[in-house]
């Protein structure tokens, strides 16, 4: 390729013919056209989602792979919101999440503090059994679950489900917590508890501002596996649709209107859309936060 | 402070030291006993949650397992091991984890290679728009799988779901009922799950990747290695321990398909999708009399089962670090 170029070399490939650098990036440009194509198979599922939810009843079924409706039906989303009960799901859902996601960030920030910065009687334990259930499957858990709930009195109950949802595995979280603080100077603590600073103000004021980071990959991963949790909101309202969430009405909405399709497409995209949204804005924690598995 | 330092006091001063001393011990003594009393006080939360909601069940789950038990609100009676030795001659339950194995076959594969590939191009510099394309390949890990579930029922829908518009498109008109045939929709469902949660495998690779020293490329090329050279001599090398927590991380990851298949398919049809998490989840939930106790049976069985591949993960982990260590 580079045979006549000897000459042209010391310049800058900016001088290179227009031509030749084309050619040049021709194969990358192959690839982005591989690529672009299963990048439009990959987010076509949800693309016939919002299309199918904004057809009326009978277009969904006649339109093929025609994906701009003729009409825009809003009302589908209403109906999914008010009939199928949607807004009441989502509230649910939003509550749920959100007072789990505080319960585990607090509860694992607290616990990876003392893990990771001091050294008591115990300790060793303590770890070692959170180490051990580090791979204990919480599916299979369920049954004791929804038994000492429904003794508790918890079984029919958002709190109940706030409750299961936090107290489940969560070790990583902690670990990383404790990874965390552990690598904090030393000096921190010292310079404040010289000025008099307790150990509640010590935790408060100073060490749970700078683990903003790690906070902030937990929170995001809780809120994601919260918002998306399926087996143990669908036990824990078998008896009552009212404490359903987005995830367990999307079934339930699909058993009792199996030809409404495009209301399930709008109580599709009424789920998943703020879930989407947040990964959007915040793609970065995400996915650091994942890449930790492997990373550590 | 400067006191106890200097080796020949003045005549006055050991009287000092011996009574500040206890002082400060005591003093310190005070602020260990308060120190240890907060340090269990923050472990508070962690203990009352985690003990009633993961090590009390694993506990119970046992015991369970030991009693015959029909319903929540009704009695237990311990029956001994009667529970496994039926799990054990139920075919059923062994149809549940030959399905459940050939799920982790279909799937681990694909996802583990596939999204190798796709992560040596995506890690490239040079590739315009690789962002944009991350993102799309994510995406889908973030959405809800029991929403996705019920979303490909009518995508894969015989008569008018889209998928079977697209085939007809290309002229390929099958009318095969993806899900809703036997021999295809274990397969469907391991597609369906390959591409749901494929994003996840590929950023470990991409942080795998990341690991990979710049310069030991630059060397290779200077040394007139080509791209398939620089790959087999300089990356895979290195990538071998990763690949190892990779797809420990993987298979372990599909042991939990209970959201999108009982979503998407529920077993059915005639079981034929029917892994373990379904076949426990149906003996305690949707039969008319449920079988607690023989359900609990069936879940120790299998937790014990993902509990030994955990411990594998960790094995993999001690080596991957020998290994990480070797090399550095």
């Amino acid at each position: 390729m580079s045979a006549a170029a000897p000459t042209s070399a010391p310049t800058s490939a900016a001088r290179l013919p227009l031509a030749r650098r084309l050619a040049r990036r021709a194969p990358w440009w192959g690839v982005v056209l591989l690529l672009a194509a299963l990048a439009v198979v990959w987010v076509y599922p949800f693309v016939w989602m919002v299309s199918a939810s904004l057809k009326s009843s009978l277009e969904v079924f006649t339109a093929g792979l025609g994906i701009v409706p003729e009409e825009f039906a809003w009302e589908n989303y209403s109906r999914a919101w008010t009939d199928a009960n949607f807004g009441r799901y989502m509230v649910n859902t939003v509550l749920l999440t959100v007072s789990t996601v505080v319960i585990v960030v607090v509860r694992c920030a607290l616990a990876g503090y003392v893990l990771g910065r001091f050294r008591f009687r115990g300790q060793r334990v303590v770890v070692g059994v959170l180490v051990a259930t580090l791979f204990v499957p919480t599916g299979y858990t369920i049954i004791p679950i929804v038994k000492l709930s429904m003794e508790l009195g918890l079984l029919n109950s958002l709190t109940g489900m706030v409750l299961a949802l936090s107290g489940a595995a969560n070790v990583s979280a902690i670990l990383i917590y404790a990874g965390y603080f552990r690598q904090l100077p030393k000096e921190l603590e010292e310079a404040a508890t010289v000025d008099g600073a307790g150990f509640l103000r010590v935790f408060s004021q100073i060490m749970l501002p700078l683990s903003m980071p790690v906070t902030a990959t937990v929170a995001l991963l809780t809120f994601l596996a919260t918002w998306n949790a399926f087996f143990l909101p669908l036990v824990f309202s078998f008896s009552d649709p009212d404490l359903r969430t987005l995830s367990v009405g999307m079934q339930a909405f699909v058993g009792e209107n199996a030809t409404d399709w495009s209301g399930m497409a709008a109580a599709g995209v009424i789920s998943i859309l703020p879930i989407v949204a947040l990964f959007l804005f915040l793609q970065r924690y995400f996915v650091e936060g994942i890449a930790g598995a492997v990373k550590s | 402070m400067a006191r106890t330092i200097t080796p020949a006091p003045a005549a006055g001063a050991p009287s000092a030291a011996p009574v500040a001393a206890p002082r400060a011990a005591r003093r310190r003594g005070v602020d260990t006993r308060r120190q240890t009393l907060w340090v269990w006080a923050f472990l508070t939360p962690t203990i009352v949650l985690y003990g009633l909601y993961t090590l009390y069940p694993i506990v119970a789950s046992y015991w369970y397992s030991l009693v015959e038990w029909n319903g929540f609100s009704s009695g237990q009676r311990f029956v001994g091991i009667s529970n496994y030795r039926a799990v054990l001659a139920d075919p059923a339950f062994w149809a549940s984890v030959k399905i459940t194995l050939v799920f982790t076959l279909l799937v681990a594969p694909a996802r583990i290679l596939l999204s190798l590939l796709l992560a040596m191009v995506l890690n490239s510099p040079r590739l315009p728009l690789r962002n944009l394309f991350r993102t799309v390949y994510f995406l889908p890990v973030v959405t809800t799988t029991a929403i996705v579930g019920v979303v490909m029922q009518f995508v894969f829908d015989p008569a008018s779901g889209p998928f079977t518009a697209f085939l007809k498109a290309f002229g390929a008109d099958v009318g095969i009922d993806f899900l809703g045939d036997s021999g295809t929709a274990l397969v469907t469902a391991a597609a369906v799950y390959v591409w749901k949660f494929f994003g996840i495998t590929m950023v470990y690779w991409l942080a795998a990747l990341q690991t990979v020293p710049t310069e030991l490329y630059e060397a290779a090329r200077i040394d007139g290695a080509g791209s398939f050279g620089i790959f087999r001599y300089v990356t895979l090398p290195l990538l071998v321990p990763f690949l190892l927590i990779i797809t420990v991380l993987t298979v372990e990851d599909t042991f939990h398909a209970f959201d999108l298949m009982q979503t998407m398919t529920g077993g059915g049809p005639f079981f034929s999708t029917e892994i373990i998490e379904i076949y426990i989840y149906r003996w305690a939930f949707s039969a008319s009399i449920p079988q607690l106790g023989f359900a609990s049976a069936a879940a120790v069985l299998f937790g014990l089962f993902v509990m030994a591949v955990g411990a594998l993960q960790a094995w993999a982990l001690v080596v991957a670090r020998r290994g990480r260590k070797a090399l550095s």
